[in-house]
Order: C-alpha cells, then structure tokens, then sequence
C-alpha cells in the first residue's frame, strides 16, 4: 500500500481506492457498535454474509459491518444502499426473506420497517424516519457509509482532505484564526472557545506541546464519544493532527475507558492505518511536520475525564484534580503546554475547515454554532443518539426526535448534562439547548447527556441518585466536595426516609453555595445542581416529604402507605427504588 | 508468564506505570500484591505511589477475581430502568454482595457506572458478551450461562 508524500497523493489514491472497489449494486450495512452487538447484531451479519455466499450474490452485494447509526432503540438494524432502506430489530431469522425479497426483488418486508408509534405511519427509508430526519447530522451522518476498520472508507468521503488543506494552504495563524471565527467551543464540558484554547496553548513556552482527546467518558448516562470512537475514528484523529499543526505539538494521545473494548481497537486500528500511510509519524503528507498519537486506555473514574486528572494519569499518576490557573494549555502534561478536547470537538474541526468557518458559524445558535450529539435516555420512546443544532429547542430533541414519553406518561423534568447537570422541568420544555442558556437555567449542556423522567419520577428521589453518583465519584482530595457531596446525600437519604426537617432546605442550600465556591473541580463545583434545580423548580415535593411525610411520586420506600407498599414490590419492572 | 519478563518489556518511567498494571492483571486476573515492590523498584517509584494509583483505579484488583466476572451496569440511564433490582436479584441467587467472588472462587458480581450501551439499558456484561434490556426474570438464564462461560 502507498506511502502518500504529497498532498496530490491524496485525489489520486480516492480515484484508485473507487476504481478498486467491488461494483456493488447493494450495500447492506449492519449497525454494529457496542450497542448493535449487546442486540445480537454480529450474528445478523454472519447470517447476512452466509446467505448472500450461499446464494452466490457476493461480487453483486456487500455486507459491511459499520459503528452505531444513532438509533440504538431499533437495534439490531440495517440500512440497504442505494434505496437507503431501513430494517429495524432483526433476528436471524428475518435474513432469507430480506435476500429473498429486498435484494432480489426490490420488494419491501413491512413487518421490518420503522412505524411510528404515534402515527402508525411506515417509514421504509431511513432518512425519512422523523428521528433520523428531523435531526443535522455533520458528524454522525456517514456512519452507515463507513466500516470504521478501514481507512479507505473515510479517504472516499474526503477524509484527510483538511488536514492536506491546512498543512500546505495554510499557516498554523491561519487554522486557528478560522477555527476561532467559526465560533466552535469545547464539547466536554465547559464549552471554551477552541481557537481561543489553541492560541493560548501556541502562545506559552515550553516545548515538546502535547495533544490530548479526552475519550474518559465516565459521564453515566451518555456516550457520543464511544459512538464516534467506534463509527468514525479517523474523523477526530484528523481533527487531532490539524489541531497539532496549529498549535506546534509532535505528540498526542487518546485516553480512552476500559469499559470500552470496541472502542480502542477500531482507534488503535486508525492509527496504524494512518500511520502506514503516511498521515501520520514523520514527516506527514511528506511535509516537515512529525506527529503521532498513542492510546492510552484509563482505568476508570469519573473524576479522571476532567482535563487535569486526565493529565495525571497519562503521567502515571492518581488521576487527581489540581487547581486552574494554570491552564493545561499553558501548564500541561510534564509541565508542558498541552490543549485537551472532548472527542467531538476535535470530530468537529475537519468539518470547519472543510466547510469554511462562515458556513460554520451560521449553523446553531449566535453564541454556540455547530451541531451537538446528545444521547436520548430514561423515559423516552427513541433512546439513542441524536445530533441537532445547538439552540435547538428541548422539546423537538424530546418530542419529535425522541418520540415522546414512555407508555404515554407525562412529562415531568429532563436532567441535562449528566449527574452534575440540572432538572429542567416539563414547563421549561421550548428551552434552547445551548450552553448559556442552560447554564441560567441551572443546569449545563456538559457533554450531552439528556435523562427524560416522567410523572412517576420523584424529584427528591432523582436529586439524591445524582448525589449518591457524585459522592461515590468524587475523589477526595478537596474538602468542600468529598464533605460536602457525603452531608448532601445523608440529608436527602433523611428526606426520602421521612426523617426530614424544616431546616433541611437552608442547610442543602449552604452547603451548596460552599461547594459551588470552594471546590477544586467541576465535579465538586457543579454536585449540586441536581439539588438546587430541584429545590427550584419542585420545591412543593420537598415541602411534601418534610412537612406531610409523603411521597407524591409513591418512589420512596419509606414513606409509601402501607397498601401501596405490598403493591410495588409486585411490580419490580417500575424499577424506580430508592438505593 | 512471570513479572520479571512483563517489567522487562515495559519501560522504566511513570508514565509506563498504568500500561504495565494493565499487563499484569491481563495475566494474572489481578495485580498480585507482592508484585508492587517489583514494580515500583522498576519504574523508580516508592510503593505507596504504586499502590496509590492501583487503588484509585477500579478497574485493578488486588484479591484474586473469578474466571467468570459479571458486571451489572448502575449508571444513570439503567438506574432509571430498574438496574438496581437486577444488581439485588443477582446478589441473592449468587449469596454475595457486588464486589465480592463465589466462595468456590469461579464467578466474581460487580458493579459498573455506565458501559456505553445506556439506550438499551439495564446492561449486564459477563466476560465481554453484553445483556441488554436485563429483567429480573432474565437473570437466572443470564446466571445460568455465565456459569459455563470461560
Ligand atoms: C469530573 C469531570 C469529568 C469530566 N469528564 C469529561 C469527559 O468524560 N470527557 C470530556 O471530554 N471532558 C470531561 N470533562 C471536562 C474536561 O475537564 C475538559 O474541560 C474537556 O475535556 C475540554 O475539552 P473541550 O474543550 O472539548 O470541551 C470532565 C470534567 C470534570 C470536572
Ligand atoms: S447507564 Fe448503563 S450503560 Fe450507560
């Protein structure tokens, strides 16, 4: 295979790379990350690849096993090129009559195509399924077209393109002058402006600078960085390069969780392929820029994927926490600059380049451009991942993305950002998702997470599961959060027991204001907002489960007439007890 | 596979410290102990900081685990369906609390904050093949084969 030592390599090898490939007249791809395979999707595959030799349809049909297309609901799923045709939940024994009927005749199986529950409508094609076609999708578009274990399926789609654009057409002042007008900011969690990060880290002394992709996601709850990881690897790692260019650094690294298997082999798999083809190492595209990225896999906690832990355990040290100023990007790994990103962020810069920093800026909302994945969980009909324009409304994520709630409840609160992140209450639903927006309403974006609870959700009881989260997260090294996360959830552990007391509010609220003031990182600094959302938005059910000793959700074990007691534990499937 | 060539074929600084634990527990199913001074005499460390990032890690072990390992998932998203009544119904059949082994030392239960699959949730994973949409009524079978699992 060839070494590309020139940008023009880079047309070349994609005209070769089509020419080569097998004329297919269809393409089944099979949905095949984490999610797909806990669904059984690799014995789809496997009986899909059998049937098609069996019938000897090989050389006309291709069967490609690809990340997650985002709709993990419908697991396990296919999509059927060229028609762009949508199979949800197979089993194997769905396989001949798709071969029999699809791929030969053209037919559709009704019984395999999406309806919408609210509707009954069908929808055969999957761009045209509401949660597919109400969404933007920048960077999670190509994942059906993409087997993530081959580097020519990105070369296709232009891959590498900007990274050629930016190495040979531009200075690094002018990659970071364009990834600053375009206005992307950081999409782990505090949403700082990337070019602003970059120039800061090209701006301070010390040499070797280092690149880092914070893929630590111990965000429970929410896993766009797994999606991407795992369906387009290449996209971020060009996003890394570019970012390397700009900000004068020779080496990088990838941390991701153990928990996530899949996801280090189809990374360290890119590497090696870029490597190999020159996009990677020394001298890049055959220019004077050395670079290369190495994975390290983190061994799990939470408090490990803010960036100054990070920095710790890539050093071999307890991912701890330290204080900021100094910035990483000033003060870094081994003291060194290094600038940090969220894999999205880093996804997201090819496309800036590629589609210009003006066209950028438009999309989204004036002080968030871009697109964000968020990860649809809890009480909703679509569970999945889904990628929207920043300032999208709460309630077209929710409602016409999502498919509403469960089993028709109602609505009750949307906690956003994970178990740092506020309560949004159903009433609050035309809310624009974006960074300042939710910050005022006491919540974050933070990486995405969006947990949908419904009216047998009880707010006192879903503030005290994020505290026993954060408490059990926080790694103790300050004060304000290992104290105080452990006060926080003794006192709500009174609440839902029917032990609370009148002054239990003012004291969740003291505690708060230290925690938010005094505490080293986000973990501690944001713990609270479960809480204060709660006492905000829902203060009634605390008065209820201090003052009346009652639940009004009928969750807390505790405080459960005796009737209704016998009655839940029959009904384990609620699943909503207190721990 | 002996510690000695494991340290012989990893670096000599901090950084490699992670990396090596890593090594180690793939062969042996745990970070034996009495391999810490070893390690930190290789990487020029003192043992407490061996032992320091050993411990804050939960993915390293020092108690020897089961052959079989089953990981109930606990993070939000299978929280809210019901993983916790999964977590207490395994407890009960297996007679252990999470985070402990099988006295006849083959199957090791143990709690996870989220294994990437929350759309499908609650998850249970045991020795990499993942459960998805786990029932109480379903942990028996789950049980039943993990057993046999190598
Ligand atoms: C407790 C804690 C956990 C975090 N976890 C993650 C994470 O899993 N992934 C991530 O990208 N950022 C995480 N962050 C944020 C990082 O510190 C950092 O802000 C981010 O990686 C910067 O990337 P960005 O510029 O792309 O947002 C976490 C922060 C804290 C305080
Ligand atoms: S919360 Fe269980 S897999 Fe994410």
């Amino acid at each position: 295979m060839r070494k590309l030592s020139h940008p023009d390599h880079l047309a070349e090898w994609k005209r070769i790379i089509q020419e080569e490939r097998p004329a297919y007249q269809k393409v089944i791809a099979v949905s095949s990350g984490t999610c797909g395979r806990a669904r059984g999707s690799l014995q789809i595959l496997e009986t899909l690849t059998q049937e098609i030799e069996r019938r000897k349809l090989s050389d006309t049909v291709g069967v490609e096993a690809t990340g997650c297309h985002g709709f993990c609901e419908m697991e396990p799923n296919i999509v059927i090129s060229p028609e762009g045709l949508f199979y949800k939940k197979l089993e194997a024994k769905d396989i001949p009559a798709i071969v029999e009927r699809t791929i030969l005749k053209n037919k559709l199986i009704p019984s395999l195509v999406y309806e919408d529950p609210a509707t009954g409508r069908k929808y055969p094609r999957q761009r045209e399924i509401p949660f597919y076609q109400k969404q933007m999708r920048l960077l999670t578009e190509n994942n059906y077209r993409i087997n993530p274990e081959r580097i020519e399926d990105y070369i296709v789609l232009d891959g590498y393109q900007a990274l050629a654009k930016a190495l040979f057409d531009m200075t690094s002042e002018s990659v970071i002058a364009e990834v600053k007008a375009s206005g992307l900011r950081g999409r782990g969690e505090a949403g700082f402006l990337t070019g602003k990060k970059w120039e800061l880290c090209r701006e301070a002394h010390g040499h070797p600078k280092t690149i880092v992709c914070d893929a630590d996601e111990g965000d429970p709850g929410a896993y766009m960085s797994r999606g991407l990881l795992e369906a387009n690897p290449h996209s971020l790692i060009e996003g890394m390069i570019i970012g390397a260019y700009s900000v004068g650094a020779s080496e990088g690294f990838i941390c991701v969780r153990t928990e996530y298997p899949l996801a280090v082999k189809h990374v360290t798999l890119a590497l090696e392929q870029a490597r190999k083809h020159g996009l990677l190492g020394a001298a890049i595209f055959g220019s004077e820029f050395h670079f290369d990225i190495q994975v390290v896999q983190v061994a799990g906690a939470f408090v490990s994927g803010d960036e100054t832990s990070l920095i710790a355990a890539i050093e071999g040290r307890k991912a701890f926490p330290r204080q900021q100023p100094p910035f990483p990007a000033q003060q870094g790994l081994w003291g060194k600059p290094t600038n940090i990103h969220n894999v999205e962020t880093w996804a997201n810069v090819p496309v800036v380049l590629n589609k210009g920093a003006e066209w950028y800026a438009k999309i989204g909302s004036d002080k968030s451009p871009g697109t964000k994945i968020f990860n649809l969980g809890g009480r909703i009909n679509n569970t999945g991942l889904a990628e929207v324009p920043l300032g999208t409304r709460l309630r077209k994520l929710i409602f016409d993305i999502g498919g509403g709630i469960k089993n028709n409840r109602a609505l009750k609160a949307v906690q956003t950002g994970g178990p740092c992140g506020g309560c949004i209450p159903a009433g609050k639903i035309d809310i624009p998702l974006d960074y300042d927006t939710l910050s005022q309403a006491g919540s974050i974006l933070g990486c995405g997470g969006i947990i949908v609870m419904d009216e047998e959700t009880c707010m006192v009881d879903a503030a005290r599961y994020s505290l026993n989260s954060s408490s059990e997260e926080s790694c103790g090294k300050c004060v304000p959060c290992r104290v105080g996360t452990k006060q926080m959830l003794e006192i709500l552990n009174r609440i839902t027991r029917g032990q609370g007391e009148a002054l239990d509010i003012t004291r969740l609220e003291n505690l708060a204001a230290v925690m938010k003031a005094a505490s080293l990182c986000g973990l501690g600094q944001l713990a609270p907002n479960p809480v204060l959302t709660t006492l905000r938005y829902f203060r009634n059910e605390y008065d209820a489960h201090i003052r009346e000793k009652r639940c009004p959700a009928l969750v807390c074990q505790g405080l459960l007439p005796e009737k209704k007691k016998a009655k839940n534990t029959r009904r384990p499937e609620t699943g909503r007890k207190a721990i | 596979m002996d510690i000695e060539k494991i340290l012989k074929e990893s670096g000599t600084s901090q950084k490699d410290l992670v990396p090596l634990l890593h090594k180690i527990q793939a062969a042996y199913g745990h970070v034996p102990p009495e391999s810490i001074a070893a390690v930190a005499k290789h990487l020029h460390l003192s043992e407490s900081e061996v032992f320091g990032v050993l411990s804050f890690n939960r993915f390293f072990t020092l108690a020897p685990k089961g052959k079989v390992r089953v990981t109930v998932c606990q993070g939000t998203a299978c929280h809210v369906r019901g993983g916790g009544r999964i977590v207490e119904e395994m407890e009960k059949k297996l007679g252990i609390p999470a985070g402990q082994t099988t006295a006849d030392k083959k199957l090791s239960l143990e709690k996870a904050y989220c294994l990437g699959c929350c759309a499908i949730g609650p998850v249970v994973v045991v020795n990499g093949t993942h459960y998805s949409l786990v029932s109480p009524q379903k942990v028996d079978s789950i049980l039943e084969k993990a057993k046999t699992a190598e």
